[in-house]
């Protein structure tokens, strides 16, 4: 049951990046409109019909894909939100009432997850559903918008939306090379095999530290958690989901320590007109240190 | 020793600020090829795991909702709301805005933003509350609040969002980790999450805290006309 709704729910989400598609190959003031419908269609594909094709087809649509990001082919156009005026007007009318189709996806997704073994995604494809209808009624919007809007925000996300699937991804092709023996092999020298601490402190501060040199802690903890926590943490009899949550989150310290995470730390700089354009950085560094080490501590005994 | 040329490929391509996906594909294969995949392996081991974590896509369907309930102004109804925060020091203002954010964050309410809510809101009315307070701001002082503020966002955002059961960092953690042969639900994920995210607010307090503190002993205070 649950996986037949699961599979209900990615056709929705295919028709979005659909229309997504079809917005971009209709967009004149789109210059890369080809490329970009191109990589909206065959991510609605393999969310459509994914399922029924042989995996090595869906390879080769994924390469396609990359190939339009790598040639800068899949752009945002021209689709746009409501005038200031309009929205200043529909904020003033509707309020705090606003939150309320926001929030039922949350709420209903967690409801779900809680009380029904369907699992908290569908229960977010439920709330985000019953959202939308919530979100037509009150507003009385013309229905156009739920595929224009959909679009402007799916465009606006861009290519970059598929990068936690791509990384999963390449957890697998690791998996299947052997890269995670290979890491736990070089590293065992250094840590004592079956020394539960030595193995949380080089989880932990290796997830800082991966993020701090590619400022991304997603593609950090495909890589770290293959090469040091499965052999060093999770095969030493961790708690698999309390290690999981806070080997990302301690990804994160190290976001907030880099000029790698550009978006996190040097464009609000700039935004805010800083002298030093490490500023936020600076300002981040003690507490990332102190929160590293509540990391540290926390899975080392909450974990075991 | 040669299986760890994607490690490498990944961190010298996220260094050069190439692009992402590419790196990340290209990584993949030629990892795939050094440990003796065949090309058809390759396409269908990614083929496969992109299919079974397509879950991790699913917040697509609630985008069409959340750009309608911007069109109608959620976000400048969300402005007036941090706007209304009566806060009586630099470090209160950032304080009461990180755990707004982080709140609505565990919610999966994506309301936050350097651009949309620290220049506009959280800055000015941290240096507002410290103008109140102080005779004449010297430029340090300037200086920290806008990093502050601009942290404020940083703390709330990170540490709040994995609350939340269907949030990217969940799924990812749930998916890498099954890909790895350890199974994990997001429920299971998301509760773990929230130690931390409690932990992080609260260092954040502290943080401010200690600045309003600092900013005291740096700077004279105005006095008030009942003293004059």
């Amino acid at each position: 049951m649950k996986n037949i709704l699961l599979e209900g729910l990615y056709i929705l989400a295919g028709l979005v990046s659909l229309i997504t598609a079809y917005m971009a190959y209709k967009d004149k003031e789109l210059k890369t409109r080809t490329g970009t419908a191109v990589f909206w269609f065959l991510l609605a594909f393999t969310f459509i019909v994914g399922k029924y094709v042989p995996p090595e087809v869906i390879g080769v649509a994924i390469l396609i894909m990359g190939g339009l990001t790598a040639f800068k082919q899949v752009n945002f156009g021209s689709l746009k939100n409501a005038p200031d005026a309009f929205r200043e007007e529909k904020s003033q009318k509707f309020g705090n009432k606003l939150f309320i189709p926001a929030l039922t996806i949350a709420v209903v997704a967690f409801a779900v997850g809680q009380f029904t073994d369907l699992g908290g995604l569908v229960g977010m494809g439920f709330g985000a559903i019953l959202a939308t209808i919530i979100a037509l009624v009150m507003t009385k919007v013309e229905t156009k918008y739920i595929g224009y809007d959909g679009s402007r925000l799916l465009g606006q996300v861009g290519s970059a939306s598929i990068l936690p699937q791509l990384l999963a991804a390449l957890g697998a092709l690791f998996s299947a090379a052997g890269v995670g023996e290979v890491i736990a092999q070089g590293i065992s020298g250094v840590i004592p095999q079956g020394n539960i601490l030595a193995g949380v402190i080089a989880y932990c501060v290796g997830m800082a530290l991966f993020t701090m040199i590619m400022g991304n802690a997603f593609a950090a903890f495909a890589v770290i958690t293959a090469g040091i926590g499965i052999p060093f943490v999770y095969t030493q009899g961790a708690t698999p989901w309390i290690a999981g949550a806070l080997a990302l989150t301690a990804g994160y310290c190290g976001t907030l320590m880099t000029p790698m995470a550009a978006n996190f730390n040097i464009v609000p700089a700039a935004i805010l007109e800083t002298k030093d354009k490490n500023r936020v950085i600076y300002s981040q560094v003690p507490l990332a240190i102190v929160l590293l080490i509540t990391h540290i501590v926390l899975m080392y005994f909450w974990a075991f | 020793m040669l299986k760890l040329i994607g490690v490498l490929i990944i961190v010298v391509g996220f260094v050069m600020r190439l692009d992402t996906i590419a790196v990340v594909l290209v990584a993949g294969i030629v990892t795939g090829l050094v440990g003796g995949l065949s090309v058809q392996e390759i396409l269908s081991t990614l083929g496969s795991a992109f299919i079974t974590n397509r879950y991790m896509s699913l917040f697509l369907v609630t985008l069409p909702v959340i750009g309608i309930l911007e069109r109608y102004g959620l976000r400048e109804t969300a402005a007036r709301a941090i706007r209304s925060i009566k806060a009586a020091t630099s470090g209160k203002v950032m304080t009461t805005y990180t755990i707004v954010r982080e709140l609505a964050a565990a919610f999966s309410l994506r309301l936050g933003g350097h651009v949309q809510f620290i220049r506009p809101l959280v800055y000015p009315m941290a240096t507002g509350a410290a103008e109140m307070n102080f005779e004449e701001l010297d430029e340090e002082s300037i200086e920290e609040i806008k990093g502050r503020s601009a942290a404020s966002e940083n703390y709330g955002n990170f540490f709040g969002q994995n609350v939340f059961i269907a949030a990217g960092g969940v799924l990812l953690i749930v998916g890498t980790l099954g890909e790895l042969g350890v199974e994990v639900t997001p429920a299971q994920v998301s509760g773990a999450s929230i130690p931390i995210a409690i932990f992080a607010f609260v260092y954040a307090a502290v943080q401010n805290y200690l600045f309003d503190r600092k900013l005291a002993k740096r700077l004279t205070a105005k006095k008030t006309q009942a003293e004059d």
